[in-house]
């Protein structure tokens, strides 16, 4: 309901502003088929709506990712990119604008690069025949995950430093404002999908909180559960980074906030996150584009307002976990 | 009375590490077995080897007259509740979502728990003297109400066999009599319970039957009696202890200190 609310009155503001009464008419005039091509009507549809529900999208998609990853982990300082999908993202965005491939392919390569580096963590993990599954998969996340680092940085210097390098820079930063429509769309049955198995599985994830051995006393499948786990956690996080670029900090930070209101029960947890998530990057997406004359790249945003609340967390005394 | 946990031969240890071997135990319907040992002997190997945690090396356990390695996590978890040592989660769960963790073996895969679920949760505390721990933090309650709160956990299991890690260590004097008059309680309601302890007068005071495990073989197994004397004590320990039998009729044991 919040949320309704916040996405209507960030559809209304921004450097040109709708009121109510257009907004309404706006809708109505769509609704009945009639197709005017007047100012409110672009701005409204073809930018601003976008982009409100891409924020939506994007928030609910990491912050439920990163529930889902700390949750499996064990760790609250766990973020969505852990296991290296936004490194391996961002490497497929920069060799794409370094090929300057069309955006839909650039965001395809961001796509598949993300999942393909998480496949070969995990890969790399399953072959490492540890006592500890989950450290030996964080281990191979950190040293792919810098591979990857390594590659960008490559591809950067290599790049053409008028053209490429600030469209690599911008995409690394994360940003929703060239969103259209049709990446919006492409993004959501994605999310869906991985959203699904996270909310049917709700209690064994909760479970398996409680450490391999223990999850598999009780009975859950932990091999089976963590990796059906990492792939839908995977491929939310792969679709929205794809479309927004690597914007930090929420899906870190809005788990650790939900998990304040509502306690560390997954099946509680994960709803939560998700609607604080989608409630929070709409309103940092809606700030970040009124509140100065150019536009503030989100990522830099979610990093100064996510960087000092984590800091105040951690002063707070572990109170938000243990 | 039904052998409802059993090893035969069994082998265990980490990898190809080997731990221990040529172990034979059965665990009954209705009794308490204990087991003994010094630090690093393999009592927690065995265990989790025992539960399927890790895979037996050699030999075989069997569950319910099923060998343990045709069962799935979700059967095994029907039949033998693990009782771990108690610990601190990394999450702050209330004590009744700790508890009713234990419903999960029951539940189809895709299901939560139910209010019965939670009722048999409530119960169980109950059961066990902490029902107003329920809302609390498991993360804020003492090492001895944790330890009860495990043993809640693996009541709701409703499995027959109960496998308990240590769950006297880090109690103090109280809560250990506590913690072992429920086991002696379960063994009486027809559980069969395995449990590992590093003091002889745990065994003395509720073990029908007793196992005393060496650098991971089985030194001696049978009544408390038999098992537990001064001379194989020493052997184990290496340290002189005097077993004796108070006027009570209980027995107890007294190491001899040197200086």
């Amino acid at each position: 309901m919040v949320l309704l609310l916040l996405m209507l009155a960030a559809a209304l503001v921004g450097a040109y502003p709708i009121t109510f009464g257009e907004f309404i008419a706006a809708f109505g005039q769509r609704l009945t088929g009639g197709t005017s091509q007047d100012k409110i009507h672009t701005v409204l549809f073809d930018i601003r709506l976008p982009r409100v529900f891409a924020a939506v999208v994007v928030g609910a998609a990491v912050a439920a990712a990163g529930a889902a990853y700390q949750t499996l982990f064990r760790n609250p300082l766990v973020s969505p990119d852990i296991l290296g999908v936004s490194t391996g993202a961002g490497l497929g965005a920069v060799l794409g604008i370094f090929l300057s491939l069309p955006v839909a392919a650039i965001q395809l390569s961001a796509f598949v690069v993300g999942l393909a580096t998480v496949g070969l963590v995990y890969a790399i993990a399953a072959l490492v025949h540890g006592r500890e599954p989950v450290l030996v998969l964080v281990l191979a996340g950190v040293v792919v995950g810098a591979l990857a680092g390594a590659a960008i940085s490559l591809l950067k210097i290599l790049a053409d430093p008028y053209d490429q390098l600030p469209a690599i820079v911008f995409w690394l930063l994360g940003s929703l404002s060239a969103i259209r429509r049709g990446e919006v769309l492409a993004a959501v049955p994605l999310v869906l999908i991985g959203l699904f198995p996270l909310v049917v599985l709700r209690w064994r994830i909760n479970v398996l909180s409680l450490g391999d051995e223990e999850a598999k006393a009780l009975g859950v499948e932990t091999g089976r559960l963590r990796l059906v786990v990492i792939a839908a956690a995977t491929l939310i996080t792969a679709s929205v980074v794809a479309i927004s670029g690597v914007i930090g900090w929420v899906g870190l930070v809005i788990p650790h906030i939900a998990r304040m209101a509502v306690g560390p029960s997954f099946d509680r947890l994960l709803p939560t996150a998700t609607l604080l998530g989608a409630s929070y990057l709409l309103i940092v997406d809606t700030l970040a584009r009124t509140m100065a004359r150019i536009e503030v790249p989100i990522g830099i945003l979610t990093a100064i307002i996510g960087a000092p609340f984590f800091l105040w967390l951690l002063a707070r005394g572990r109170e938000g976990w243990s | 009375m039904r052998v409802r946990l059993a090893a035969h031969g069994l082998g265990f240890g980490y990898g190809a590490i080997p731990v221990g071997r040529n172990i034979d135990i059965n665990l009954r319907a209705g009794e308490v077995f204990c087991l003994l040992g010094p630090n690093g002997s393999g009592k927690t190997t065995l265990f989790k080897t025992l539960l399927g945690l890790l895979p037996a090396q050699a030999g075989e356990v069997v569950v319910d007259g099923t060998p343990l390695a045709t069962l799935s996590r979700q059967d095994i978890a029907r039949r033998i509740a693990y009782v771990p040592q108690a610990h601190t989660a990394h999450f702050p769960f209330r004590v009744i979502d700790m508890v009713v963790m234990g419903r999960t073996a029951h539940l189809g895969l895709f299901a939560s728990p139910t209010s019965m679920d939670r009722q048999r949760a409530r119960e169980a505390l109950a059961l066990l003297g902490i029902a107003q721990l329920a809302e609390r933090e498991y993360t804020r309650i003492s090492g001895g109400q944790r330890q009860l709160a495990l043993v809640a956990r693996a009541l709701v299991q409703d499995a027959p066999a109960i496998v308990m890690d240590e769950p006297t260590a880090n109690l103090d004097f109280g809560n250990q009599v506590i913690v072992l008059s429920e086991v002696k309680r379960l063994a009486a309601r027809g559980l069969a319970v395995l449990l590992s302890t590093h003091d002889p007068d745990h065994a003395f005071s509720i073990a029908s039957r007793v196992a005393l495990l060496d650098q991971g073989r089985l030194v001696d197994q049978g009544v408390p009696e038999t098992v537990l004397t001064s001379d194989k004590l020493k052997s184990v320990y290496g340290i002189d202890v005097v077993v004796g039998r108070l006027a009570n009729g209980q027995t107890v044991c007294a190491p001899t200190y040197r200086c």
